[in-house]
């Protein structure tokens, strides 16, 4: 595992929880990871338990918060929510995703381009 | 990283238990959650279980991962280590006990001697702005009778320079003991130096009570004050702040204490190693200037103005001095040099402090060397132990970090240790007011000493721990897991390297041993020069009396007392000098033949001691022709006993006893011709010297020691003599009877303790050494049992086997004897100048240094190979 695609995959998870938690106000850990694997078409092949590496990561940043609440069916469980800060980067880094991607896809269909 | 997330992983740090529960709480909701709604789905419950499992992924992976994004992973691995450590160490005690005291006292003896180095040579004069202040001195002055200058000298000085911001000065020929405290119970002697009135001011010394010295207080007639030292005051007043402007009662007459000097002023340390200094009293400049050179120049450079510029302009100044302006042809007879005040303090130490800084670092190499080698003993038997925990997933990194984390808690434990072992030797060191070494009270476990602790520690635990560390992670693993650890062949290479190490380790004990070596035939040497006086079974104590400065009386006096005191059962010879050789010096201008004219610059100054009848007999010194007798006195002709050095140069080649010299202008006439005396040095040589009598009007005596020669030890007759003192002056100071051979003790004290700290440093050296090579040694025959036992089984008596091992011993210590002794060529000739009257090369010195060791490694091999030649056959082959 090179050093580079970690620092990748950890954004990327990062700013999908965060969108998650704008989106759809308190979840919990597994809601959060489930939410991601069907936006994602079940494209992202999620290791659920990695959900809680990014969670501690955005809460001690301050960018969520968390709260011991009770489920639907009665259960304890912790609940996210994003916060102010949270949001403000959301923000950013979608802002950012989006100038990369679009980027991305003009140089790689202007290489295709050329190819052909 | 901003400092919100630092805070949260501290936090998350120091709470790592409550926060692993609940991660766990959190998880264990997780699973509910997931089978509850896959139950929902449709799935049976088992079904459900296994894909919430899959789905999660490894808990524990998870788990680990989580607690490295929330807390200090770094950290948490060290702690880890640590633990690990403490436990390993804890298994082997007498592995850990040993490798702890070795590195103490190698830690210890760095430290201690960082902080001496520290004190003397690092750290700056404890003066304001010490790199601006100068020692004025001519450029060959040897001993401070030719460095100083006459009161006119000082004064045309003061006027006429542009490089100085101002020049102090203080009477260089104060003796201890030259002041008698009254009123305070037994009169009490006390040392006191006198300075000009600027000497505070132009140090940069601020009093710590009431002021310094006034301009008025150092003009004839002026108010009589004196400034306390602060340990004086502490030790004499128990720090009595109201002593200002008190009178205190100095030989007989009233004086205003007007101040009170500060803890870190220590005349002594700086100016005269070896001596504590009680009061300082103003000089005043009238009063010596008819005494010619008593004067000891320190200057304060304007700002921006060199060293280099001082002395040039020193060139052209000196030469228009007078030494007195009374006598208009005195005029030319000045040099200077002027040089760093620091180095006129310490430069003469500087090679001798160095040579010591290198000895106890070679000590720490050899100790790095011996546990570096302690450590791989170890590594062979913890090898099973690293590829176990090498096949469970440790990296290499992590291995060699785990044992570099055991060298620092060694190391570290060391240090511990070694700083009190440092702390115990520079308060020892500070208290030792009779070494003559400068700053000496100043030396101490401080800042920086703390600092190099720091530094050595950690650099001795990577030294000692990498190569065993980078030689174990790296052992084949299979090999290691399969290895029975009892074979004949398996850990050559480990075992050639532990003889490197032990070779190393033999060559710098070498070198150190030859170093100490050297030195001590040196000391012994400078302890076998001939004085010119015999030390031994004699004393001098400082006396009193009160002539009323009238020659007859004083001579009248003078023969009674020595009259009264060889009289006491057991001495032998009593007489009188005003100075003694290797303490005070005076010089005046040498003696000149009579009816011959000298240009000034070809008389050498002489050494000037104005004795009674009897001193020189009383000293032990070597005479032809006659001593003093109480008949030299104004009625008789003027007399003078000259050493051969001044008889040389007035007559050489001739007799000169009962030929008239001129000392002075005026005729002398020789009766006597003594043996040279150190009187400066005990390494150096002696310069001219004549002796004149006390009972002559033209040379006033000032101060005078009584000498007494006994049969039996001089303290001895400390009290009897004291006791016919005071009869004869009730207010005899209680003075110190001073053994002569303490005298030159404290002359070659430097070298003496030099000596002893290079010495027991080359035998910490030599035990380290051959605790090296048994180790090595002992771990071989330990090994080797069943090959042992094999050849006596196949007929090898006990004898061949024990010499075996000895052969194998020593050809271990000549490589590194060989090594050495060539290392010790280069280094003996690095500290030649330190060594006297030996040779670099001393054939003497290297051979018994090299059987020394020799020795010592065959002793060391010895207990192994008893231990082989002892093996039963039988025993060692069942026992597989």
């Amino acid at each position: 595992m090179t050093q580079t695609k970690l620092d990748l995959l950890q954004g990327t998870l990062d700013l999908m929880v965060l969108q998650t938690l704008a989106s759809m106000g308190a979840l919990h850990g597994y809601g959060i990871a489930r939410r991601i694997e069907q936006v994602s078409g079940d494209e992202v092949l999620l290791n659920q338990g990695t959900i809680y590496a990014s969670l501690v990561r955005l809460q001690q940043r301050n960018w969520i918060a968390a709260e011991w609440g009770t489920s639907d069916n009665n259960r304890k469980a912790k609940y996210y929510s994003i916060t102010k800060d949270g949001r403000g980067q959301l923000a950013k880094d979608a802002a950012y995703w989006r100038r990369l991607t679009s980027v991305m896809g003009r140089v790689l269909s202007a290489s295709a381009g050329e190819e052909m | 990283m901003n400092l919100q997330e630092i805070f949260g992983r501290v936090r998350s740090f120091l709470h790592k238990p409550e926060r692993d529960r609940e991660l766990d709480a959190e998880m264990q909701a997780h699973f509910e959650i997931a089978i509850e709604e896959n139950v929902r789905r449709g799935m049976s419950e088992q079904e459900a279980r296994r894909q919430a499992l899959i789905r999660f992924g490894g808990v524990e992976r998870a788990k680990e991962e989580q607690r490295a994004s929330r807390g200090l992973p770094g950290l948490d691995v060290l702690l880890q280590d640590l633990r690990y450590t403490l436990r390993t160490l804890k298994r082997d005690p007498m592995f850990s006990i040993i490798a702890v005291l070795i590195l103490a006292l190698g830690i210890g003896a760095n430290i201690a001697v960082f902080s001496v180095v520290n004190a003397i040579l690092l750290r700056p004069l404890p003066f304001h702005e010490p790199e601006r202040l100068v020692w004025i001195a001519p450029a060959d002055a040897n001993g401070l009778s030719a460095s100083t200058y006459s009161a006119d000298a000082y004064d045309d000085l003061l006027t006429m320079n542009k490089s100085y911001e101002d020049v102090t000065a203080y009477f260089a020929f104060s003796t201890p003991d030259n002041f008698k405290l009254t009123g305070h119970g037994d009169p009490k002697p006390i040392t006191g130096i006198s300075v000009a009135q600027n000497f505070f001011s132009t140090l940069g010394v601020t009093p710590e009570l009431g002021r310094s010295f006034r301009k008025e207080e150092s003009v004839k007639g002026g108010p009589a004050v004196v400034m306390l030292s602060h340990a004086f005051w502490m030790r004499q007043f128990g720090g009595d702040r109201g002593m200002i402007g008190k009178p205190i009662t100095l030989d007989n007459s009233p004086v205003t204490v007007v101040g009170v000097l500060p803890d870190t002023f220590d005349f002594g340390a700086v100016f005269s190693p070896g001596t504590k200094v009680d009061i300082l009293v103003p000089v005043v400049m009238d009063e010596v200037r008819p005494w010619g050179n008593t004067l000891a120049l320190i200057g304060r450079l304007k700002p921006g103005v060199s060293v280099a510029q001082a002395q040039a302009e020193a060139k052209v100044l000196f030469p228009k001095f007078y030494w007195s302006k009374k006598v208009p042809d005195t005029v030319g007879g000045y040099t200077a040099r002027p040089y760093e005040l620091k180095q006129y303090v310490s430069g003469k130490l500087r090679r001798s402090l160095i040579v010591l800084w290198c000895a106890v670092g070679m000590i720490l190499l050899i100790v790095c060397v011996n546990l570096s080698n302690l450590l791989l003993a170890r590594a062979a038997a913890r090898n099973k132990e690293f590829a176990l925990r090498s096949a469970l997933g440790a990296g290499r990194g992590r291995l060699v970090r785990q044992l570099l984390t055991e060298s620092m808690v060694l190391a570290g434990m060391g240090a511990v240790l070694g700083l009190g072992l440092a702390f115990a030797i520079t308060s020892y060191l500070a208290h030792q007011g009779s070494l003559a070494l400068p700053l000496l009270s100043s030396v101490r476990v401080d800042g920086a000493a703390l600092a190099w602790t720091l530094g050595i520690s950690v650099g001795a635990a990577v030294l000692f721990g990498l190569l065993p560390g980078l030689k174990m992670s790296g052992s084949n693993l299979q090999e290691a897991l399969k290895d029975s650890g009892q074979g004949v062949s398996d850990g050559r290479s480990h075992e050639r390297l532990r003889s490197a190490l032990v070779i190393s380790e033999v060559a710098l004990a070498c070198v150190l041993l030859v170093g100490a070596g050297l030195l001590l035939r040196s000391f012994m040497r400078v302890l076998d020069v001939d004085l010119g006086f015999q030390p031994s079974t004699a004393a001098a104590i400082k006396i009193d009396y009160d002539d009323g400065g009238k020659t007859e009386k004083r001579d009248a006096i003078l023969q009674e007392m020595i009259r009264r005191v060889s009289a006491i059962p057991g001495v032998e010879m009593a007489g009188v000098s005003d100075n003694l050789p290797l303490e005070r010096n005076r010089g005046w201008g040498g003696p000149r033949a009579k009816g011959k004219t000298y240009k000034d610059s070809e008389v050498p100054g002489a050494f000037v001691y104005i004795v009674s009848p009897g001193y020189v007999k009383a000293m032990g010194m070597r005479l032809r022709g006659r001593d003093f007798g109480w008949a030299d006195d104004m009625k008789g002709e003027s007399t003078v006993i000259l050493n051969e050095k001044a008889a040389n140069f007035v007559a050489p080649g001739e007799d000169i006893i009962g030929k008239t010299v001129m000392i002075n202008q005026k005729e002398v006439k020789v009766i006597g011709v003594v043996a040279d005396v150190h009187e400066t040095n005990v390494e150096g040589t002696a310069g001219e010297q004549m002796y004149l009598p006390t009972m002559r009007d033209e040379w006033g005596p000032s101060g005078a020691e009584l000498v007494v020669r006994s049969k039996v030890p001089p303290e001895q007759l400390a009290g009897s003599v004291m006791r016919t003192l005071r009869e004869m002056n009730p207010n005899q100071a209680a003075v110190e009877f001073r053994p002569i051979q303490g005298i030159v003790n404290r002359a070659v004290s430097p070298r003496r303790f030099f000596v002893l700290l290079v010495g027991s440093f080359a035998g910490l050296g030599l035990f380290l050494a051959s605790l090296g090579i048994y180790g090595v040694i002992s771990y071989s025959v330990t090994r080797r049992t069943q090959e042992i036992g094999i050849r006596m089984a196949l007929g090898a008596s006990a004898g061949r086997v024990q010499a075996g091992v000895i052969v194998k011993t020593l050809q271990l210590a000549a490589m590194g004897i060989i090594v050495g002794v060539l290392a010790s060529m280069v280094v003996a000739n690095m500290i030649a100048s330190l060594l006297f009257g030996t040779a670099p090369t001393d054939p003497a010195t290297f051979l018994a240094m090299v059987v020394v060791l020799a020795g010592v490694a065959a002793l060391a091999g010895y207990i192994p190979a008893r231990r082989a030649s002892r093996i039963n056959p039988m025993v060692a082959l069942r026992n597989n």
